[in-house]
């Protein structure tokens, strides 16, 4: 599947840098987000997401990470974003008191997102 | 590709992933936990959440459905009673799975499981107090009847098909951050909780340890002066003046207990690791039509319990086909336990009895095989404990039974190396007795007999049932097991080596304290005794008095009562022992030897008008001068024996001081010279007053900013951040309202008897256990302010009404 995904890319032309990094970053979060669908997957099962977009996608290393990055970074930061604007920020306010991070919800986004982030890596 | 960097790249990935899926400290694995789809973040309910539904349920036998109201509490409407419990275990655990699971384990000595090494004594004591044993002769109970297994039955199936199909991203947020797992439910957890229950309310209402110590430092006449079985101002539960049948069983003093017992002036070095509260009590009153505005009676009732987040109590309504009851469950067990229907309504407070008792064991050696028993060594039953602990090996203990029940303590466990007696332990608690089918019957209670023929096999913790009917009836029972004990049996350790200091019998049912329709027109108890001196039986306890005297005298003096004045009563900050105390402490207070600040704080005293406020100064200036007077007049005899000896209570010294002010105990023994009452009361006013002043200081002068009302999550102090601290209420365990910083009301309801019902209720708390769910908390300020919600007892008919507002729709599948 890989080769046949490699193939279409090479066919697309996309080897042009300024359409694989931000195509990666796309599939990196859409992945990153689909990939808990399916509830026989880990909660670690994203990192075989950026994993694979690496395979998929050549670019050079530098461009993999900063792309796997900011895609689970994104991923995880507008999940986490989401869930906590619908919850008003009651749990995370608390949790962030736990951490600790002065109760700060903000803090709390962030840490997420970098840690999504790092994940991507 | 450049394969070198991507394998690089990929191996510090996975190192990433496997440091971060293991605990950072107290810390949980922050990969996993801050994972907005498998993390905290999925515990972060949508304000706006669905909490209905369709539910396809492996086991129901029929439909049901739950309507859920705007506070979330659920109305189940289900076609068989064996339904209505499979939905009750269901809801219990979608909104308190932690809780029961956390509770139970800890019931059965498995702490250590979750909290690691630091609770093996706690685990310890609760398998050598024979926490499991008494619910497993429990379990007997609730199995050998079909009808009740299969109430159990269908509420353990409705535990577990929520816990069977619960993800790991919808696991409470508790188990997430400890890193542990959901046990699945059985009829045995259950009885474990119950006895949880027994634990809290009838294994702290006895001194035998302390009160041992304080054998060997006094004379029988000072026993009896510093620990009086009735106090002069109690008001009890029965009314005074009632007359008693003669005795049908008259328990015999054994012909050696003056020597083996009495005379016995040995200590004990023995300490409780964990003892229940003695604050946990109750109130609950009822008032006849005849003192209320609407002739109908008003039943009122609130639990005094450790409070917590979430609460112990999980308001519902269930509604079968010949039942629909209404009030507090205690989430782990079926059944209404506090509550009404549309006919009757009851409540409870303890009865503060003593049901257990010490016996001094002989063993034959080390081994604790076999024990010296009626001329002979007898074979003890060893029962082999494991203890698995949290990242740790598992520990092991061997607990000796003996006729009288578990070695409690022996030279294998005690908090104090050099305890060398062992003690067995009997405790009511162990035998078998089937609490649950009570609740079954009073949930479907009709009228006084249905009552009374409900509570009659209630057998431990002993409850003062308390109950009014629309047809007009007001009543109370003392109910449980009591042991029929001759006069001061079991105060102290008693000799174990034959039969002949056992309970000889126990108290036939009847002849507990009870009344029905009293003239006056009201009822009344409040931990105090229940019974005044003419009781025919010796009944030991761990009692309260001055609530039960402020509550008499309220209820005495209304009349044309309604609801919203039994609501004030209920929160009424007046302090009873103050009003008594007062006087005799400023007559004995040496004014001229105090200093100006002293001065500025005896008069925050004098001026005070005796309510427990929050803002009250006059309630913290007395608090501590009083904890002061007491520490001075005792600390000093009571300190000869170590553990010290059992503190006479506040109203037995509040007595001795009103009574004799030549009081010979007023002398600190550790001194040459005399001390009278004044030196030691202005001392302990001086002493009272450095405390003030860096309370003062800390801006902590205020009684609630003094006491810091707070309402802890279960796991306490590990999670501070899901507590609600420093909440605006007064209040203190002799009062009426008795709140003590984390302690008091945790339940309040009113009913009113009308047709129709008209109920009120609040804890200070919220349906959903889940720290991100609005109701997790959404009642504390409710309950803070002294309001209440009103209960809706929903009928069939009802079903489009606005007060509902998510249907949960469960199918047998």
């Amino acid at each position: 599947m890989i080769a046949v995904l490699n193939g279409y890319c090479e066919q697309k032309n996309l080897k042009k840098k300024c359409m694989k990094f931000p195509l990666s970053i796309l599939l990196t979060l859409l992945g990153g987000i689909g990939i808990s669908l399916i509830s026989a997957v880990p909660w670690w099962g994203f990192v075989g997401v950026s994993f694979a977009v690496a395979l998929v996608i050549h670019q050079v290393p530098a461009r993999a990470f900063a792309a796997g990055f900011l895609g689970m970074f994104l991923a995880w930061g507008g999940l986490a974003w989401w869930i906590d604007w619908q919850n008003a920020s009651l749990l995370s306010k608390q949790i962030a008191s736990i951490f600790p991070l002065q109760g700060s919800s903000a803090a709390l986004l962030m840490l997420t997102s970098i840690m999504g982030g790092f994940w991507g890596v | 590709m450049r394969i070198g960097p991507f394998l690089l790249c990929a191996t510090l990935s996975i190192a990433l992933v496997a440091a971060l899926d293991r605990p950072l400290g107290k810390i949980p694995p922050l990969g996993k936990f801050l994972s907005p789809q498998y993390g905290f973040w999925q515990n972060a309910e949508p304000l706006g959440m669905d909490y209905g539904g369709a539910l396809n349920l492996k086991g129901l036998k029929g439909d049901a459905t739950v309507y859920f109201d705007d506070r979330l509490v659920p109305h189940v409407f289900a076609e068989n009673e064996e339904d209505l419990y499979f939905i009750q275990g269901y809801l219990h655990a979608r909104f308190r799975l932690f809780q029961i699971d956390l509770q139970t384990r800890a019931a059965a000595g498995r702490a250590s499981e979750l909290a690691g090494s630091k609770a093996i004594n706690f685990d310890r004591e609760q398998r050598r107090l024979g926490m499991v044993f008494a619910a497993e002769n429990a379990l007997k109970e609730m199995e050998g009847d079909p009808f009740s297994k299969s109430i159990f039955d269908s509420y353990t199936a409705g535990v577990n098909s929520y816990i069977d199909q619960l993800t790991e991203a919808a696991l409470p947020i508790e188990y997430k951050l400890m890193q542990v797992n959901p046990e699945r439910w059985t009829n045995l957890k259950s009885a474990l909780l119950l006895k949880m229950m027994a634990k809290m309310l009838s294994a702290g209402t006895e001194n035998d340890l302390a009160n041992t110590n304080a054998k060997s430092i006094f004379m029988p006449e000072e026993l009896s002066r510093l620990y009086p079985q009735v106090p002069d101002s109690l008001l009890p539960i029965v009314p005074n003046g009632t007359i008693y049948p003669k005795p049908a069983v008259i328990p015999v003093k054994p012909a050696n207990a003056d020597s083996l017992y009495f005379n016995n002036k040995q200590t004990v070095a023995a300490q409780l690791v964990d003892t229940p509260d003695p604050g946990n009590g109750s109130n609950n009153w009822v008032v006849a039509g005849s003192k209320t505005k609407s002739g109908s009676p008003i039943l009122a009732n609130d639990p005094h319990l450790e409070l917590s987040l979430p609460s112990i109590w999980f308001e519902i309504q269930l509604k079968s086909s010949n039942s629909n009851t209404y009030g507090v469950s205690l989430p782990g067990c079926p059944f209404v336990v506090i509550g009404f229907n549309d006919s009757i309504a009851w409540g409870v407070t303890n009865s503060q009895r003593d049901v257990k008792d010490y016996y001094e064991i002989k063993f034959k050696d080390e081994n604790r095989k076999e024990y010296w028993f009626a001329g002979k060594w007898v074979p003890c039953k060893l029962r082999v404990e494991e203890i698995k602990v949290k990242d740790s090996l598992p520990v092991y203990d061997t607990v000796a039974y003996t006729i009288f029940g578990p070695v409690q303590f022996d030279h294998r466990f005690s908090t104090v190396s050099s305890a060398n007696r062992n003690l067995a332990v009997r405790w009511a608690a162990h035998d078998p007795s089937n609490e649950g089918m009570t609740f079954y019957k009073l949930n479907r209670a009709h009228n006084y007999t249905d009552y009374e023929e409900a509570i009659r096999t209630f057998t431990c913790p002993g409850q003062n049932f308390i109950f009014a009917s629309r047809t007009g009836d007001i009543a109370i029972w003392q109910q449980g097991k009591f042991p029929a004990r001759w006069v001061n049996q079991g105060l102290y350790i008693m000799p174990g080596e034959d039969s002949s200091f056992l309970w000889q019998g126990y108290i036939p049912q009847q002849e507990n304290p009870h009344s029905l329709n009293p003239e006056r027109g009201y009822l009344q108890s409040a931990n105090q005794r229940a019974a005044d001196s003419t009781y025919p039986y010796f009944i030991p306890g761990s009692y309260t008095t001055a609530r039960g005297v402020r509550i008499d005298k309220k209820l005495a003096s209304l009349s044309g009562i309604t609801p919203s004045e039994l609501m004030a009563l209920q929160y009424d900050y007046f302090n009873t022992s103050a009003e008594d105390l007062r006087p005799v402490l400023l007559k004995n207070i040496i004014e001229e030897q105090l200093s100006e600040k002293e001065m500025s704080y005896l008069q925050q005293f004098k001026n005070w008008d005796l309510y427990a406020t929050p803002n009250s100064f006059g309630q913290t200036v007395f608090q501590c001068f009083w904890e002061s007077v007491q520490s001075s007049i005792w600390s000093d005899e009571l300190s000869r024996t170590n553990p010290t000896a059992t503190w006479p209570t506040e109203q037995t010294t509040l007595e001795l001081l009103l009574k004799d002010t030549a009081l010979v105990y007023a002398d600190d023994i550790t001194t040459i010279q005399k001390e009278t009452l004044p030196i030691i009361i202005t001392s302990a006013f001086k002493k009272a007053a450095v405390n003030l002043e860096q309370k003062e200081a800390e801006g902590k002068l205020t009684w609630s900013k003094f006491m810091n009302p707070s309402v802890y999550h279960l796991l306490k102090d590990a999670l501070p951040a899901f507590a609600r601290k420093g909440l605006t209420v007064g209040g203190y365990g002799n009062i009426v309202n008795a709140i003590k910083h984390s302690h008091g009301p945790s339940w309040r309801m009113i009913v009113h008897l009308v047709d129709g019902i008209e109920a009120y209720g609040v804890f200070p708390g919220g349906q959903s256990g889940n720290p991100g769910s609005r109701f997790y908390d959404n009642n504390v300020s409710v309950w803070e302010k002294g309001e209440y919600n009103k209960c809706w007892l929903m009928r069939e008919a009802d079903k489009n009404d606005s007060r509902i507002k998510w249907v949960l729709r469960a199918k047998k599948s």
